[in-house]
């Protein structure tokens, strides 16, 4: 029967088992839960308070509300994880949102709630593991313990009966035979220690060995539940000095990395040097993406993604280096990641006189699979209506591979270039950016514009094809839709990537500790912590062999361990020219 | 859709469906086992369990009543009839004894042999089917919701006939046989997806790694989970007969007439297989032993993950809805380990904690996969 535990009555707790808090299931209790209440004043509170803490049952129910409180953060839109959910989720739920947002939902993870929880697993983690650790370093070193009176009352026992050869004493063979499996255990990383006891007027003399293993087990659970302090402080201290920052590139143009030039958003950890980050550039030679061609299943799916970069760093040459999904690239002690793409048309608008007044490429946000495109054109100065001067903002559609509906309206039905058409609606009146207000690239507040062309305005949207210039309302001026290719560029119209760029020093701490702790955990739980004896008794012309074996927790090989010991030892015995000593 | 893709993946679905319906009689016949193993072993053991009442008799006497754990002995040795109770601990020491025999030795149910024969048949048909859709696809066949649920059911059936020979675990043939029926008949019906190019974020070493551990502690979540219900079954059983010749000892104390009170048939204790199957702490270690290798492997899918989430979202940890559920996954056999070392929670209160356990893993894998939104949006499903 291989099913042992260790709570084998017999033998009380001692010095060299591991330390245990005392609701431990294996522990003694006294009086059955755990904790006996305090006799009187402050103190007494504090230290039952902290008993209370540093119990089993404490980790437990803290582990299970630690589970119960992260599912809402799953259920409930998180600023950190989906920032547009949460507003999604504001406007559809006006009447919740306050409710909830009172309530931290839509912050779970460093909610006060979650983060009390976590924080009292980590006190009790800590109060009960620095005991342990350092019980665990007396016992390492204590003996084993004495051979116990009666090991025919454990689970796992074993007999044999030897006869003592000619002309040898059976007390000295007793002993002999000891020797041997002491040697034997030592051999399979036992500690031993031997306790005889000679003969007295009514007792024959008895020689027996104590073993003892497995002290790995105890070690690996401690390096276990420290190295989850170690995960948690490197996250901790590891946020402080992080930073995360996203910028776009167009194809020909470059990144540079400082806070005021380059970043589109840029979210510093506590501890962060903004002045002092790390200087090099990123220009963007070319992207590379493959679509899935048309008429093949997945068609249109996009992958293989590619950005050629050229990085540039003082003291270093230019460097040709490509990121890709699931490779980033290593800079100066950032990473850095590639998020996104998209396709940035160059477009020029001239005044009547033909002046340029507005010249860039301007990235439009992907709204499909087939990369129907959305992009924002806002015009500060240079143009008037009738004589006065206005501002000019216009809301572009664009389709690489334009197909129609059956409705009239415009679709892309490809997400490469095989038709690219873009449409835009043109809004004159005021910006509202004068105000010096930071406005979204990405949006524009019509309310106090009025609309020229495209929707409702009664006149039909402006519609471009790369290379093509058309009017602009009320003879305001021209735009033109540049052909890329006209100015080197390898497609008609160019593409951008947005990067995402990061800086995590508590990373590897973050995998070293966790990597430890898995090794702790694989160590706790099968390394097999058990003790065992070997008992001689010598009575007249034979020897009494005994064995026998005690599990200090999970072993569910013991009975077998007892069995092969007797085995092997016999084996030793029956070898000839084994005379010990 | 190209000949050549479509023939060779229509050939694996048609060997999904064979598997299925290989699988839905191999738990017919795991099914029968259980109605009639219990008869069977009935009589194989009447004979055994007699010599063991003889023994526990003798034993108890030379002993002196009261050492051992049944209170069964202390009426042995007193020269009662041997007790419910006594019948009752020889019989989960023998099934104890039969679970862990090797393979050769084991008690010779029919149709236990004729059911996992039955799944070894369905196995070789999932795993063709599994190989012709990596073959079709040209590449690791778990990369949706549709080939991961095909190869992470395949794992579990493969886990089971693995431990089978080391376990006799076969009692549990209808719960994992059920299990593959429904997941993978519910995988071919909902989740099919023709076969498409891998996207960009799959394109790792890691989603070989990460996807196949998964799957791995899957199967042996579904093992520990499946022996906790067993278990707390079995727990049920024992406490009625306990309880049941308690009150029994009482009456006959009471009436002064013991011939009178042969307790009489404990009421309804459940399923009668439960009288082959071991005693309840024996079920509760054997749950134990593939929770832990289950929770290692587990833990093992929570750092592979979070690396290669460091590598595809620039973030090792971004609490996206699918790390969530792993990290409570994790949490809750962490309590599950936690409450078998926990004296009040060891038991039945554990098994609770693997049942919540492996419920959230089966959520995880529906409900979270199809209905939650978060980057994990591999499900192929729109
Ligand atoms: C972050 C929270 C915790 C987690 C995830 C955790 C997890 C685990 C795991 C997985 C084990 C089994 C592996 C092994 O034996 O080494 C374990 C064992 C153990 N833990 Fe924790 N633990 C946590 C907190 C605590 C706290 C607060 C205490 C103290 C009250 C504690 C005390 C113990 C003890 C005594 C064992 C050994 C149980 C035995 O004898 O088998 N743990 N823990």
């Amino acid at each position: 029967m291989s099913r042992s535990r260790s709570d084998a009555p017999v033998i009380a707790a001692d010095a060299s088992d591991p330390l245990r808090p005392s609701d431990h299931a294996d522990g003694d209790g006294g009086d059955g839960r755990g904790i006996t209440q305090p006799q009187l004043g402050f103190v007494g509170w504090l230290r039952w308070g902290w008993r209370q803490l540093t119990s089993m049952r404490t980790a437990l129910v803290l582990l299970l509300l630690l589970a119960i409180a992260a599912i809402p953060g799953s259920i409930v839109p998180q600023r950190s994880a989906d920032p547009n959910g949460v507003i999604d989720f504001e406007s559809k739920n006006p009447g919740l949102y306050p409710v909830y947002n009172a309530l931290q939902l839509f912050d779970v993870y460093s909610s006060v709630w979650f983060s009390a929880i976590y924080i009292l697993l980590f006190i009790s983690l800590i109060g009960c593991v620095i005991p342990r650790t350092k019980h665990h370093f007396k016992a390492m070193r204590a003996r084993p313990p004495r051979t116990p009176m009666r090991l025919s009352r454990l689970d796992d026992y074993a007999t044999a009966e030897r006869a003592v050869p000619e002309g040898r004493d059976a007390e000295a063979e007793a002993s002999r035979v000891i020797d041997l499996a002491q040697a034997q255990l030592r051999k399979s990383g036992y500690r031993v220690e031997r306790y005889d006891t000679p003969a007295t007027g009514k007792r024959p003399a008895i020689a027996s060995v104590s073993a003892e293993r497995g002290y790995a087990r105890e070690t690996g659970n401690l390096v276990f539940h420290a190295a989850l302090v170690g995960v948690l402080i490197s996250v901790g201290v590891g946020g402080g000095l992080t930073y995360t920052g996203q910028t776009v590139i167009a194809e020909g143009d470059s990144f540079v990395n400082s806070l005021g030039l380059g970043y589109t958003s840029f979210n510093p950890g506590r501890f962060v040097d903004t002045e002092h980050l790390p200087p090099y550039s990123l220009g963007l030679d070319s992207f590379e993406v493959s679509y899935v061609p048309v008429g093949q299943a997945g068609q249109g799916m996009a992958g293989d993604f590619a950005a050629n970069l050229t990085t540039r760093e003082p003291g270093h040459d230019p460097e040709q280096k490509t990121v890709r999904v699931n490779h980033p690239l290593d800079m100066a002690g950032d990473r850095i990641y590639l998020m996104g793409n998209g396709y940035a048309p160059t477009i020029t608008v001239r005044d009547p006189a033909g002046d340029v007044v507005f010249r860039e490429d301007v990235e439009f946000l992907p709204q499909d699979a087939n990369m129907t495109s959305q992009g924002v054109i806002k015009i500060a100065d240079g143009l008037s209506e009738d004589g006065a001067p206005t501002q000019l903002g216009l809301i572009g559609f664009f389709y690489p591979t334009a197909a129609t509906l059956h409705t009239g309206a415009l679709t892309s039905a490809y997400p490469a270039l095989a038709n690219p058409v873009l449409t835009l609606w043109v809004y004159a009146g005021d910006l509202g950016i004068n105000d010096g207000t930071a406005r979204n690239v990405y949006a524009l507040d019509p309310s106090e514009m009025t609309q020229l062309a495209g929707g409702t305005s009664g006149t039909d949207a402006l519609q471009l094809e790369p290379g093509q210039t058309v009017p602009l309302p009320d003879g305001m001026g021209t735009i033109t839709f540049e052909d890329n290719t006209a100015n080197g560029g390898a497609e008609v119209v160019k593409r951008y990537v947005s990067l995402s760029i990061h800086r995590d020093v508590g990373a590897p701490w973050v995998l070293g500790f966790a990597i430890l702790a898995l090794a702790g955990l694989v160590t706790a739980l099968f390394v097999p912590r058990r003790r065992m004896w070997v008992k001689a008794t010598a009575s007249g012309s034979s020897v009494q062999l005994e064995y026998a074996g005690l599990a200090r927790g999970e072993d569910p090989a013991i009975a077998v361990a007892v069995a092969e010991l007797k085995r092997t030892h016999e084996a030793s015995l029956d070898r000839p020219g084994t005379t010990g000593r | 859709m190209p000949d050549a893709d479509f023939s060779l993946d229509s050939v694996s679905v048609l060997l999904v469906w064979t598997a299925i319906a290989i699988y839905a009689l191999a738990f017919v016949a795991y099914a029968v086992d259980l109605a009639r193993r219990s008869d069977l072993a009935v009589k194989a053991q009447d004979v055994k369990t007699q010599d063991a009442r003889a023994q526990a008799v003798t034993a108890g006497a030379l002993v002196g009543a009261g050492a051992s754990a049944s209170g069964g002995s202390a009426s042995g040795a007193a020269g009662v009839a041997p007790s419910s109770v006594a019948q009752l601990r020889a019989e989960e020491a023998a099934a104890l004894e039969a679970v862990e025999a090797r393979p050769a030795a084991r008690p010779r149910y029919v149709w236990a042999r004729i059911g996992t024969s039955l799944t070894v048949l369905g196995f070789l048909f999932h795993v063709g089917a599994d190989i012709t859709r990596g073959i079709a696809a040209g590449r690791v066949p778990w990369s949706n919701m549709y080939e991961f649920a095909l190869t992470g059911t395949m794992l579990i059936v493969a886990v089971y006939l693995l431990v089978l020979f080391r376990y006799d675990l076969r009692f549990l043939g209808t719960f994992i046989t059920g299990l593959v029926t429904v997941l993978l008949g519910g995988t071919a019906i909902w989740f099919y997806t023709t076969v498409v190019p891998l996207s960009d974020p799959l394109k790792s070493v890691w989603l070989v790694i990460h996807v196949f551990v998964a799957s791995l502690a899957t199967a042996l979540f579904a093992l520990a989970f499946a022996l906790s219900v067993v278990q707390l079954l079995q727990a049920r059983r024992e406490r009625l007969a306990v309880a049941a010749e308690e009150a029994g000892s009482s009456e006959a104390t009471d009436a002064e007439a013991s011939t009178a009170a042969a307790p009489a048939a404990p009421a309804k204790t459940g399923p009668r297989f439960l009288r082959t199957l071991p005693s309840a702490d024996a079920l509760e270690s054997l749950a134990y032993r593939f929770a832990i290798i289950g929770f290692i492997f587990w833990t093992f899918t929570l750092i592979a993950g979070s690396i290669w989430a460091n590598d595809a979202w620039g973030r090792y940890w971004g609490f996206d809805t699918k790390e969530v559920w792993t990290f409570v996954i994790w949490v809750l056999y962490a309590g599950y380990i936690h409450a078998r070392a926990t004296r009040g929670w060891r038991g039945t209160r554990s098994a609770w904690l693997s049942i919540v356990g492996f419920s959230a893993v089966m959520f995880n894998f529906t409900i979270v996969n199809m209905f939650f939104k978060g980057l994990h949006v591999y499900s192929g499903l729109s």
